[in-house]
């Protein structure tokens, strides 16, 4: 199966770090992704720019578009970057969830992917 | 007085929950309906103790209330059977859970049974002897607690259709099923000390599991093995952070912090279980652990005696995590070169892709042999594969 591993943290947090902190934290990513490549699992991962870039897009049932300024929840987490794995049951997405540096600094959301047809 | 009914409830709970569950599941075999009838009866406790008093028995009281809530439940489903003489010998059991043999080793036996799933094993013992929620155990093991829950039930419902026994075992029931149960309660422990919540609490709660399957064991030396194993490694727990929460490696940990206490009884149930002339795993670990303990009084390691005891391990068991151990020990006996060649043997086991001790040994080895670049790949590794961030952080400084 496939797991997405999305990481939600606090912006505010992560933006008052020192930069040898950053630095830190970009290192321990950077250890993860590559554990995640060594043990054959990884499908994809990207970090997300600050949520306030973000834009709001519906349209409605007339047609009529609506665009607005983001963040999509006024919240103190926002989502901040993603891992997509292939694993071979939703305990060890977990597992590889609790090595992810953003279950320390923030919380990481678990979601299994629909089987593709075919 | 409210607050003491209260405490006198959790008291009877923490120390008669296991009891009391064994002996209402003792007679019926329904795990999951004489855990509902025993919480319906602290319930009812919380309820009148505080208003009443406490009775001078709060264990008889709970085991009474609970049999009450059982016969109930038997009684509306007897309208559709034929179940008197049976509701009549459950109804003659004493009241006094005192005067009755102790049932828990036959709880502590049903939840290692082939029935239940290994992985469930643990995670049942800890619920069914300890009265742990499901969602506290879900986190330690690292699982949804939905499904943990569900794998309770499930293990419960197995062991209800299969008939599983919650009679108490004869001698040699217990020396057959006893080498399930150990490795389940090591497991509480493991998931238990990798999980500091609660000040460690559910460390605690392994160790005390160990301990009684020792106590309710006596003659099996690995249970007592296997309590002196827990006791050594809880004694060295708090050794593992510095005050300002950093990680500390055994071989930089001051004795000094080390649970004195803990260690001599482990030391003690050591030389019991040796007496008993069969060694075995658990007792050859804790041995490992008292080679270490040592340092506290002699300023060193017997490293020779500590790999001899993992070429024992090896050989008993072919344990990939133990060759990885061995291997550090030899380390320190042949050098570094040599516990690398034994490490790389070692990784060829696919199990051991993620298992982080390994990668972390590895980086530590190859640094000391001057193998610069392989030890940064490998530390590379360990910090991706660390899930504690004190862990992380220490090896992260180590760049």
């Amino acid at each position: 199966m496939q797991a997405m591993l999305m990481i939600h943290g606090d912006t505010a947090r992560w933006n008052a770090l020192s930069p040898e902190a950053v630095q830190g934290a970009m290192g321990a990513y950077m250890a993860y992704s590559e554990s995640l490549r060594q043990a054959g699992i990884m499908r994809g991962g990207e970090r997300l720019r600050p949520a306030p870039e973000a834009a709001l897009v519906r349209v409605g049932a007339d047609g009529a578009p609506q665009v607005l300024d983001g963040p999509y929840a006024e919240t103190k987490e926002q989502l901040g970057g993603y891992f997509l794995i292939e694993v071979p049951d939703m305990d060890a997405a977990i597992q590889w969830a609790a090595r992810c540096p953003g279950a320390a600094h923030g919380t990481v959301e678990v979601r299994p992917l629909w089987d593709s047809p075919g | 007085m409210p607050h003491d009914a209260r405490r006198a409830a959790e008291r009877a709970a923490r120390e008669g929950y296991g009891r009391l569950l064994a002996l209402l599941a003792a007679r019926g075999g329904d795990l999951a309906a004489a855990e509902d009838a025993l919480g319906d009866a602290f319930a009812a406790a919380l309820a009148h103790w505080p208003r009443d008093g406490v009775p001078d028995r709060p264990e008889a009281w709970l085991l009474t209330a609970a049999r009450r809530r059982l016969l109930d439940g038997h009684r509306r489903r007897a309208t559709h059977s034929l179940a008197a003489p049976d509701l009549l010998r459950r109804a003659a059991l004493p009241d006094d859970p005192a005067t009755l043999p102790d049932h828990r080793l036959a709880l502590l036996l049903a939840c290692a049974d082939p029935a239940v799933e290994p992985a469930a094993r643990a995670p049942l013992m800890l619920q069914v002897v300890l009265g742990l929620e499901a969602s506290r155990i879900a986190s330690a093991f690292l699982v949804a607690p939905s499904a943990m829950a569900q794998r309770l039930v499930r293990a419960k419902r197995r062991l209800r259709d299969t008939g599983a026994a919650f009679a108490l075992p004869g001698p040699e029931a217990i020396t057959v099923r006893l080498p399930a149960v150990l490795p389940a309660v090591y497991a509480a422990y493991a998931a238990g000390a990798a999980d500091p919540a609660d000040g460690g609490a559910l460390a605690g709660e392994a160790l005390w599991l160990a301990r009684l399957c020792a106590a309710l064991a006596p003659k099996e030396p690995e249970a007592t093995g296997l309590a002196a194993l827990l006791l050594h490694l809880e004694a060295r727990r708090p050794a593992g952070r510095d005050a300002a929460g950093n990680y500390v490696p055994l071989s930089a940990q001051d004795p000094a912090r080390w649970d004195a206490a803990r260690q001599a009884e482990a030391e003690r149930l050591l030389r019991d279980a040796a007496a008993l002339g069969r060694p075995g795993r658990h007792q050859w670990e804790a041995a490992v652990a008292s080679a270490h303990a040592a340092r506290r009084v002699t300023g060193r390691t017997d490293w020779a005696a500590v790999l001899t005891l993992y070429d024992a391990l090896l050989a008993a068991t072919g344990s990939p995590v133990v060759a990885v151990n061995r291997a550090v020990a030899l380390a320190e006996v042949a050098g570094p070169q040599a516990g690398l060649a034994a490490l790389e043997d070692a990784a060829s086991d696919a199990r051991l892709t993620a298992y982080q001790p390994l990668w972390a040994a590895r980086a530590a080895l190859a640094a000391r042999a001057g193998r610069t670049a392989e030890a940064a790949a490998a530390r590379q590794r360990a910090i991706g594969l660390a899930t504690d961030p004190a862990v992380r952080r220490f090896l992260m400084e180590q760049r």
